[in-house]
Formats: structure tokens, C-alpha cells, sequence
């Protein structure tokens, strides 16, 4: 008894750090290394995870990507500050950022300045870029943002062509605080991960079934039972105050005695 | 009731453990793909205008010899770099053999860096400027090296043997190849140079800097040789998208590339069986000066030209590449994912007021087949504040007709 309880404590305790494990697996037990490049297109997008701290030069002009991995239920939000170059600019610089989900479709952000413009005489620009929530499932022909990877580009959108090359600083921040857990049904198969192999040209239809082979059988399948969220809090609370009232009504119909 | 205690104990330990097991497993997959060592050739004019002496007060030549020697200190070990120069041995006036002035001089190799340095030390700024050859033989040196292939072209003047345009060079090798980018670096460039370079890193899908100082140039060089140490984790397949979809190329799951001339449309055929999706994304590069406004338009439609679900985006200025994407599940005509392939139409909505013709713009097509996802059924649980008054008020009346109940039945018990 006090073994099970002890291990149902310890499933709640790893519970709230579930999505910080999941958002980069590959870095382990380290701190998080401060990441120093970009990518320089969807397929080179340099892998940040929350938290990082990520410090790029590069040149004016420059196309700057970058990928990030979300679970349902986080709220990713991206803040970038840029320290233009010093000398040499001519003109107002248009900055920025957008964000694209795993299909390169954009997300529309519902925070931060999307686009700012840089004045000749400022020295920085801070661009940001919050997205809705992440929704665990959505039908095939809708854009919501779903599990998957996320890139981020930087980029100057309208800018004098003298000032093309001058050398400037970013500095990017990503936060994935995690929402409203009970907000979604359904679950998305596979998230949308671009699945980065060769292709291949084909003459014959491939069968897809032997691609999955269907082992599920022998799993003890707990897909009835939902995922924790906020709605098992409600249901359960829901459960406890019929239960008082219960008592409560019953206790009505007692006789008074007096 | 111990019973019940430990069953609740359980359920709860296993929903968290659950939702523990079922976050993991989305990233756990990601590829891991095994990848060629990535190759590099720097590029250098060593053209007579290397010897003006306006960079900190030295010659553009000890400058960037500088640069060099320090960027070859701080190779990373993988990468494998080779070295070309332009201009760097005929003193003449002849056009036509000053033109042809380009040779290797450091074969592209994992690095030898006292070699390197050697023969960057015996650089003497000389001759002509011809960038268009000196492009053409660096993409020859680097034939067959590796999965990607970055030239660095390093140039304080334009182009001095046109025709060819180098920038129309850089373009026809960019379509030859599957994966050559070429980056440009200005020393102390003038309005004509940037131009010139900005046209072909664009064409490339490469990148431009100019360099003022030592400094500028010594980072900018790192910054490049760093890039190319971390190469695109997947070489795409060439494809050709066909003019109808009877005679499209069927693809598997996996990134195609295609060239795609503006107002063009591409067919590919993709077979997507019922309990599976498909999930496409393209993107075109903005390889050349265009109108400011544009779009690219990627549809999934019947054989026959019915149109299932479209993906599309649009945008206006500068970019380097506009993409698109759609999800069609299987499942939602499954007679049809039985019957038939599904046709993919890629379209885009340019307007280029200048070179508009052949090679047409970058195609980066991706294609993936995954299952297809349930359409959720009805929450098992329910949420909010109405959900406890309905569920208290339940509980009350429950109780007060359980309480009704038991004083009939005792009632009724103790009469009898």
C-alpha cells in the first residue's frame, strides 16, 4: 500500500517536468549549451530548446533559421533582440520574425511585435512571437499548430540595398510555458516532424502496410484512459461535491429530533 | 474501502505514468541521418586592386592573407576545405589569357594547415577578375566531395571578363547540382561589387557580407566555415514534375528537389492508402529580383482534377524562400485513397520584370506518409464550473430521494 502510494507521488512529482524532458532529449543531463549559430534554411535550422541561450552574428540581409521542438498544450513564445550595426546604415530596416510548424506552414503569432521597423538612429530592435496554444489534434485541413517541430526565421524584410552585409548581434529567448491542459480531445498519430530522407521515385505503388508493422496486439493498450489534464481535476472535484450534496439532501430528509 | 483506496492510488500513478510515456515518444524518433563530411573551397581574388591599401591603413591582400591563415587556425576538424584562387599569375594586358587566370591551391582534402598557409603566404595580387570561370572550376573541384557543396567567394572588385556574367553562372550551377551555395564576401566593396555578389549569393541561396576591417572579415569567414561544418541533414532527390497528372512522377515519402519556371505548374503523383496521411510541404527559393508581391499555391486533388485540400502562403519584400503545406488523410475518402493515386499541383504567383526564363526557381518538395490520425470521439471527462453545479445538484437531489427512500422503507419495514 504505502509502496504504490509512494510510486503514484512520484509519477505526480515527474509529471510537471514531463514537457522539459521531451522538449530536447538529446541534450541529457547537462546544463543546456549556449547555442552560437543558425541555420541558414528549413533543412540547416540550428535545434534550440527553451530556456537556451542562443547568441548569433551575422550580417545584415542574412536569412536566420532556427527549430524548436512543442508538445500539446504549450504556449511557445520567441523574443529576439537584434543590436544593429553602428555605422554604415542609411535607412529604416523592416525586421521579422515568423514561425512555422513542422509542415512549413505559418503559425500566426498572437503576441509580441511581429514586425517591427528600426529607425536609422536606433541602436537595437526587439522582435517577438507568441504562439496560440499547441492543440493536440486537429482535422487534416485545418492550420492550428500541432505537436511537432517549429522553425523560427529572422530575417529584414525591407532595407536600403546599400546597407546589404554590415555586421550586427541577435540574441533569441524561447519560453514554453504549458496552458490549459484539458482545453483538447484527440491525439495527432504522428506529430508533424519533417521526415528528412532522400526521396525515392517510384514505378509501382510502395505498400504501406509492411512499413507498419502492427505489434499493438500484445500491448496492454491504456488508450481509453485519458492523458492527466486539467479536466480529471474538474471531473474528480465534480465527483466529490455530488458526494457532499448527496449527504447534504439526505440529511434533509432525516427526522429533526429535538 | 482499502480496496478502493488503492485502486484510486493505482489509476492515479498510472495516468501520470501514462502521460509520462506518451510525451517522449513524439521526439524520439527524430532522424538521425548519417551525413558526408562537408566540403568547403574559398575562393580568392588575388586581382590587381588587392594591392589599394584602404583597409585599417593596409593592403586588401595582407588583410585578407591575414584573415586566412587564422580561419585555417580555426578549422574544425571535419571539414574538409580547399583553396582556389583568380588572377593570381598572369601580369598582362591580354584579355583573353588574363581571363583564364584561375588555379587550385589547396586541393580540396581534410585541412594541412602548414601547406594551407604556405601557399596563402606566396599570393601576389596580379590580373583580371574572372569570377564566372572561377566559379565553374570551383564547382568542379568540389564534383563528387561530399553531400553539400559551399563555395566561398572572397572579392574586392566586380567581375572584369563578362561575359559570362558571373551571376548567371552562378545560377546554371546552381541548377546543375542538387547542392551548391555559394556565399559571398566584399572587401571594401564598391555599389557595382555588391550588386554583382548580392546577384549571386541570391541565386545560390547563399548569403552576402561585406567586410570593412580585418576583424569583419576574419569573423564573417569563421561564421561561413562554421555553417558549412553542419550540413543539411539530407541531400534531396531530383525530381521532374510533369505538365498533367497522367504522366506525374509517383514519390515516396522523402525531400525532392525541382526547378519550376514562374506562372509554371508541376504534377507528382503520391499513393496514399486509407489509414494513412499524407503530409506535403514546398517551398520556393526567391533565387532572383522579383516584383514585390507573391505566392505559392500547393494543392492535393484527384486524378481527374478534383481538388481535396490546399495549402498556401503569401508574402511581399524580401525573402529567401516562401513555403506552403497540407495534411489529406486517407481516411476521409477511403474509397478513393483505395482506387487512385493522389495528385500533387505545385503553383506559384511570381511577376519578375527582369530574367525570368530558364533555369526556373528552386523546388524544395517533402512528402511524408504517416498514419492517419482519429477523429476524436466525445470527452470522457468533463470541465468547468457548470459541471460541478450540474454534478452538486445531482448529488443533492440523489440524496434527498435516497433519504425519502430509506424513511418509506424503514417505514414500511417496521409495520409489517
Amino acid at each position: 500500500m504505502r509502496k504504490l502510494l509512494g510510486l503514484a507521488v512520484l509519477g505526480l512529482i515527474l509529471l510537471p517536468t514531463t514537457p522539459a524532458l521531451a522538449a530536447d532529449p538529446t541534450d541529457g543531463p547537462t546544463p543546456l549549451q549556449s547555442i552560437t549559430s543558425a541555420g541558414t534554411s528549413f533543412l540547416t535550422a540550428v535545434t534550440i530548446a527553451p530556456e537556451q541561450q542562443v547568441k548569433v552574428s551575422a550580417v545584415t540581409g542574412d536569412y536566420l533559421y532556427w527549430q524548436f521542438p512543442a508538445t500539446a498544450g504549450q504556449r511557445p513564445e520567441v523574443t529576439i533582440d537584434v543590436t544593429l550595426p553602428t555605422s554604415g546604415r542609411s535607412g529604416d530596416h523592416a525586421w521579422t520574425v515568423e514561425v512555422f510548424d513542422g509542415l512549413r506552414r505559418r503559425q500566426a503569432c498572437v503576441g509580441g511585435e511581429q514586425s517591427p521597423v528600426a529607425k536609422t538612429s536606433d541602436t537595437t530592435v526587439t522582435l517577438g512571437c507568441r504562439l496560440r496554444q499547441v492543440r493536440s489534434w486537429a482535422e487534416p485541413w485545418d492550420g492550428d499548430p500541432l505537436p511537432g517541430t517549429y522553425y523560427v526565421r529572422l530575417s529584414s524584410t525591407d532595407l536600403p540595398e546599400k546597407d546589404l552585409g554590415l555586421p550586427l548581434d541577435v540574441a533569441l529567448s524561447l519560453k514554453s510555458p504549458t496552458g490549459d491542459t484539458g482545453a483538447d480531445q484527440g491525439e495527432l498519430a504522428a506529430p508533424l516532424v519533417p521526415n528528412n530522407q532522400p526521396g525515392k521515385l517510384l514505378t509501382t505503388p510502395q505498400p504501406s502496410a509492411s512499413a507498419t508493422p502492427d505489434d499493438t496486439s500484445f500491448d496492454i493498450s491504456m488508450d481509453w484512459l485519458p492523458d492527466f489534464s486539467s479536466r480529471w481535476v474538474w471531473t474528480v472535484t465534480g465527483g466529490i461535491i455530488a458526494a457532499i450534496t448527496g449527504l447534504i439532501g439526505f440529511s434533509w430528509t432525516r427526522r429533526r429530533r429535538v | 474501502m482499502i480496496h478502493r483506496k488503492l485502486s484510486i492510488v493505482t489509476a492515479t500513478g498510472l495516468i501520470a505514468a501514462s502521460a509520462f510515456l506518451g510525451a517522449t515518444p513524439a521526439h524520439a524518433d527524430e532522424p538521425t541521418p548519417e551525413t558526408e563530411p562537408p566540403v568547403v573551397e574559398l575562393v580568392l581574388d588575388v586581382s590587381g586592386s588587392m594591392k589599394a591599401a584602404d583597409i585599417d591603413g593596409q593592403t586588401r591582400m595582407t588583410v585578407a592573407k591575414r584573415a586566412f591563415n587564422e580561419v585555417v587556425d580555426a578549422l574544425p576538424e571535419t571539414t574538409q576545405l580547399g583553396i582556389r584562387v583568380l588572377g593570381a599569375t598572369y601580369g598582362g594586358d591580354n584579355k583573353r589569357l588574363g581571363c583564364k587566370d584561375t588555379q587550385q591551391i589547396v586541393a580540396v582534402g581534410p585541412v594541412n594547415r602548414v601547406a594551407a598557409k604556405n601557399a596563402i603566404a606566396t599570393l601576389k595580387p596580379t590580373g583580371f577578375t574572372p569570377i564566372g570561370l572561377a566559379l565553374r572550376e570551383a564547382a568542379k573541384d568540389l564534383e563528387g566531395t561530399g553531400s553539400a557543396r559551399r563555395i566561398v567567394l572572397i572579392t574586392d572588385g566586380e567581375d572584369t571578363c563578362t561575359p559570362p556574367d558571373p551571376c548567371d553562372v552562378a545560377r546554371e550551377l546552381a541548377a546543375q547540382g542538387t547542392d551548391l551555395v555559394v556565399d559571398t564576401l566584399g572587401l571594401a566593396p564598391d555599389e557595382k561589387t555588391r550588386k554583382q555578389l548580392v546577384c549571386i549569393s541570391q541565386a545560390t541561396g547563399g548569403t552576402y557580407a561585406a567586410a570593412q576591417s580585418e576583424e569583419e572579415l576574419t569573423d564573417r569567414i569563421k561564421q561561413l566555415v562554421d555553417r558549412a561544418a553542419v550540413p543539411p541533414p539530407v541531400t534531396p532527390a531530383t525530381v521532374q514534375g510533369a505538365k498533367d497528372c497522367a504522366s506525374a512522377p509517383l514519390l515516396a515519402a522523402g525531400v525532392y528537389t525541382d526547378r519550376e519556371l514562374i506562372g509554371e505548374h508541376r504534377f507528382y503523383r503520391v499513393s496514399v492508402d486509407a489509414g494513412r496521411e499524407l503530409r506535403a510541404s514546398v517551398s520556393i527559393a526567391l533565387d532572383r529580383p522579383l516584383n514585390r508581391d507573391y505566392g505559392v499555391l500547393v494543392k492535393a486533388a484527384t486524378v481527374d482534377g478534383r481538388e481535396l485540400v490546399r495549402g498556401l502562403d503569401a508574402g511581399s519584400g524580401r525573402a529567401d524562400v516562401i513555403s506552403a503545406g497540407l495534411r489529406w488523410s486517407g481516411d476521409e475518402e477511403p474509397a478513393l485513397a483505395a482506387t487512385s493515386d493522389i495528385c500533387l499541383v505545385v503553383s506559384n504567383s511570381f511577376a519578375s520584370s527582369t530574367a525570368a526564363g530558364t533555369p526556373g526557381m528552386p523546388v524544395e518538395l517533402s512528402i511524408d506518409l504517416v498514419a492517419a490520425s482519429q477523429a476524436p470521439d466525445a470527452p470522457g471527462l468533463g470541465r468547468g464550473w457548470l459541471l460541478l453545479f450540474v454534478l452538486a445538484i445531482a448529488g443533492l437531489v440523489a440524496g434527498v430521494l435516497a433519504g425519502w427512500l430509506t424513511r418509506w422503507w424503514v417505514a414500511t419495514w417496521r409495520e409489517n
